[in-house]
């Protein structure tokens, strides 16, 4: 299969043009997972652009993305394929009066027309370019995680009644983490690793300015260093790139073009969700003089 | 699964793909695995697939691509870092990783020359390069390059800088951090950092700034400073690779992982990573824990129902049925020594604890140094741990007398106040060295304890092999505890707490 991405820089450009500021790790390694075949593991605070690094790179490769959202009692039956066990039934039903031996019958009913896909199975089985997003892979329990590790190496799907299908294309997948618990090392070894913190505040006002329309370039500096020297402090919950967005558009909207103490106090709850960070945050931007000489 | 076709890059000559590459890669390994970080056979040949692909001009992008390979967990990206750095900063000359973005590398033990072509290319202006420099112009340039943020510059500076005060001597047995306070001594990064505040202050429109913003700019020279600093500590590293070679210099940084560093000689740096660990491990915890009372295993077997629907197998118990598990939720009392030596112990296991109190039913925090008192207040209604964590270790009512350990009289404060609190669901949990300087051990009330809780437990933050020598007198107090351990890191901590529940 021809590889999709020329080199490291083009992956960043076209990422690029794609809305998705990039930096040299995230364009390495997606570079590297398309050569390498391999899928990509990524781990970061939420609201750091895991998931939507997937859609971006669908949308530059021109692919379809099938997304399959992990939760807890995920199973087989929801995440790989599925018999349709009522049309197996009315087949069965169907053909009581007929003279057709059993022996056909259950090679009929365990065939490709009474099988139902999932999202896993249908992104081997595509035939078109496809991405796969396995969304918060750690909210399956440890167990079911198991379910992933054959199309993970393999790229293919063993079903007992059909036997194995492997993939018609290799699709690019990405599995994203909140960390809520460690995945099992057969998991992590058969993906590429990356970790997705939160951005330096050069590219975190490159994204902004991008995502939010009539932003200075002055507001957004200002957005940027407020948003850095609060995520130093210990919070419960530290503001993502998501809620920095959204803490520009509100600012916009009220018309401010120029950050004072007042107004961050005003608007922090937009940037903190926990009442005691909101506090915490407060008190900082109160008595900052404290550390003036 | 294979990769079909050989790979042609256009970067990619074969020189640097070839055997040499390879060598240079599973000596790395080597290191990484030597630094404790678990590299996989299969990560191994991933690595090496990965770097046919990714040239090594590109240092950044190798750098990452070598770590998606073999750091699957961003804790031990730090040490990957270091081992990175000091493996790839010397290859240099040998795989031309230097000529664009290490203009200052490749004349490493003499110099003069290429530095002042090194600092004109990075500078622009040019002007007095190389050793010209009096100690003046260098802080002068110093700070222009931070005020305006000038990366490429303070690279430039910080070699120089390195160069002037670090007064580095071949093959003297010293440790990079001597050459580090040496040569930030003489930078005085401080009285710089107040001038730069001066200088913003003087540039605001109305001659002062806000609060607000004087905080705000305050931020961001540290964050530049901070950066100055891990350039000078990176030019220190290549100096030092430079002469004792990749090995030896990949020994002496070698540090702990986060969760393998010991509370009791943890450095400050130390200390504060381990606090940034212990976030995501208890909430890893408290998710784990949550999920095993779930879907714990199952209760006990529950007779009348295994006989009941064996009749419908004939008599034949075929399918044996399990009651319920009855989730007990024990109530924890913690009483902890917080004298000097085991504070950080002491504290880390507090937080450990009242982060997963979900857990218990109850939770009541004691601690002791000769006197003993009960912080379980500091904790109500708290959502802060840290902050409660804080309170306890400075205000806390805890000197009896002298303010040194004393074991025996906390353990009869302890028994005197609230030893009728004990019941059979109460687990008790021990955390010292049981240095008791002497004093009586009062092991007694251990035992009276034991004969009325449900467990009691004992963790002490020394290695093994000290308990019981010197002033320590672990041993009375193990014959009436259910569990003694030794509890000197984050991983040792997470899988005791485990295994309480």
């Amino acid at each position: 299969m021809d590889p999709r991405f020329v080199d490291v820089g083009s992956v960043r450009a076209d990422l690029e043009a794609a809305d998705y500021l990039a930096d040299d790790g995230i364009a390495g390694v997606v570079y590297l997972a398309d050569r390498l075949q391999k899928p990509i593991l990524v781990e970061g605070p939420a609201g750091t652009g895991k998931t939507q690094l997937a859609k971006s790179v669908a949308e530059i490769t021109g692919a379809r993305l099938i997304r399959l959202q992990c939760y807890e009692g995920l199973d087989e039956a929801k995440a790989l394929y599925e018999w349709n066990y009522k049309k197996q039934l009315l087949r069965i039903q169907a053909e009581r009066n007929s003279e057709v031996e059993w022996d056909a019958i259950e090679d009929d009913i365990f065939s490709d027309e009474f099988l139902l896909t999932r999202p896993l199975l249908e992104a081997i089985r595509s035939e078109d370019p496809v991405v796969l997003l396995i969304d918060e892979v750690d909210r399956v329990e440890i167990e079911t995680e198991a379910l992933l590790l054959e199309i993970l190496s393999d790229y293919q799907v063993s079903i007992p009644e059909l036997g194995t299908i492997e993939a018609k294309q290799i699709p690019l997948v990405f599995l994203t983490s909140n960390n809520t618990r460690e995945l099992s090392e057969a998991l992590k070894r058969r993906c590429l690793y990356l970790h997705i913190d939160y951005p330096e505040m050069e590219r975190e006002k490159q994204i902004i300015l991008n995502k939010v329309d009539g932003l200075t370039d002055n507001l957004a500096d200002q957005i940027t260093r407020i948003v850095r020297s609060i995520r130093q402090l210990e919070l419960k919950k530290a503001p993502s790139v998501s809620e920095t967005i959204d803490w520009a558009r509100t600012l916009i909207l009220l018309g401010i073009d120029q950050i004072d103490a007042e107004t961050a106090t005003d608007t922090v709850n937009i940037l903190l969700k926990y009442q005691s960070d909101i506090t915490k945050a407060i008190k900082e931007f109160a008595q900052s003089d404290e550390f003036s000489g | 699964m294979t990769t079909t076709e050989s790979p042609t890059e256009p970067a990619d000559d074969p020189s640097s793909s070839g055997s040499p590459m390879l060598d240079l890669l599973s000596g790395f390994i080597v290191e990484l695995r030597n630094a404790g970080l678990p590299v996989s056979l299969t990560e191994n040949l991933d690595a090496m697939e990965a770097v046919k692909h990714i040239p090594m001009e590109d240092r950044e992008t190798f750098k990452y691509a070598l770590a998606a390979t073999l750091v699957k967990n961003h804790s031990h990206w730090h040490a990957f870092e270091i081992v990175f750095e000091v493996f790839f900063a010397m290859r240099g000359s040998e795989y031309e990783i230097t000529e664009d973005r290490f203009p200052d590398l490749d004349d490493m033990d003499d110099d003069d020359q290429g530095e002042a072509q090194g600092q004109g290319a990075s500078q622009g202006q040019g002007g007095g390069g190389g050793e010209a420099l009096s100690p003046e112009q260098l802080a002068q340039m110093l700070m222009d390059a931070l005020k305006k943020g000038d990366q490429a510059m303070m690279r430039a500076l910080a070699r120089q800088a390195v160069r002037r005060y670090a007064g580095m001597e071949p093959g003297r047995p010293v440790g990079g951090t001597y050459y580090l306070y040496r040569t930030l001594r003489n930078l005085d990064l401080d009285g710089m950092m107040e001038q730069l505040m001066d200088q913003s202050r003087e540039q605001a429109p109305d001659g002062q700034l806000s609060k607000f913003e004087e905080r705000l700019e305050r931020d961001e020279f540290n964050d530049r400073i901070e950066k100055l600093k891990k350039e000078i500590e990176a030019e220190i590293r290549r100096m030092l690779v430079a002469d004792r070679g990749v090995e030896a210099m990949s020994r002496t940084l070698r540090k702990p992982l986060p969760e393998d560093v010991d509370f009791m000689h943890a450095t400050r740096e130390e200390m504060n990573s381990l606090r940034k660990a212990i976030y995501p491990l208890t909430r890893k915890l408290a998710a784990r824990l949550a999920r095993k009372r779930k879907y714990g295993r199952r209760g006990p077997l529950d007779f009348r129902k295994t006989v009941r629907t064996s009749l419908s197998y004939g008599g034949v118990p075929a399918d044996p049925q399990f009651r319920f598990p009855k989730p007990h939720k024990p109530e924890i009392f913690v009483i902890a020594d917080i004298s000097g030596s085991v504070a950080a112990f002491a504290r880390f296991t507090l937080h450990l604890v009242y982060a997963i109190s979900g857990q218990f039913s109850k939770v009541r925090a004691f601690v002791f140094i000769d006197g003993l008192d009960e912080v379980t207040r500091f904790f109500d209604g708290v959502d802060d741990i840290s902050e409660a964590v804080h309170r306890v270790n400075t205000e806390a009512d805890v000197v009896w007398v002298d303010g040194h350990s004393d074991y025996g009289h906390a353990f009869g404060v302890f028994w005197e106040r609230y030893g009728k609190d004990i019941g059979p669901k109460t687990t008790v949990l021990i955390l010292g060295d049981a240095r008791n300087n002497y004093h009586a051990s009062q092991s007694w009330i251990i035992k009276e304890i034991q004969s009325k809780a449900r467990q009691v437990h004992w963790l002490n933050p020394e290695p093994k092999s000290y308990w019981d020598t010197g002033d320590s007198i672990v041993g009375e107090y193990t014959n009436y505890c259910d569990g003694v351990y030794e509890v000197r890191n984050l991983r040792q901590l997470e899988g005791f707490v485990e295994k309480l529940i």
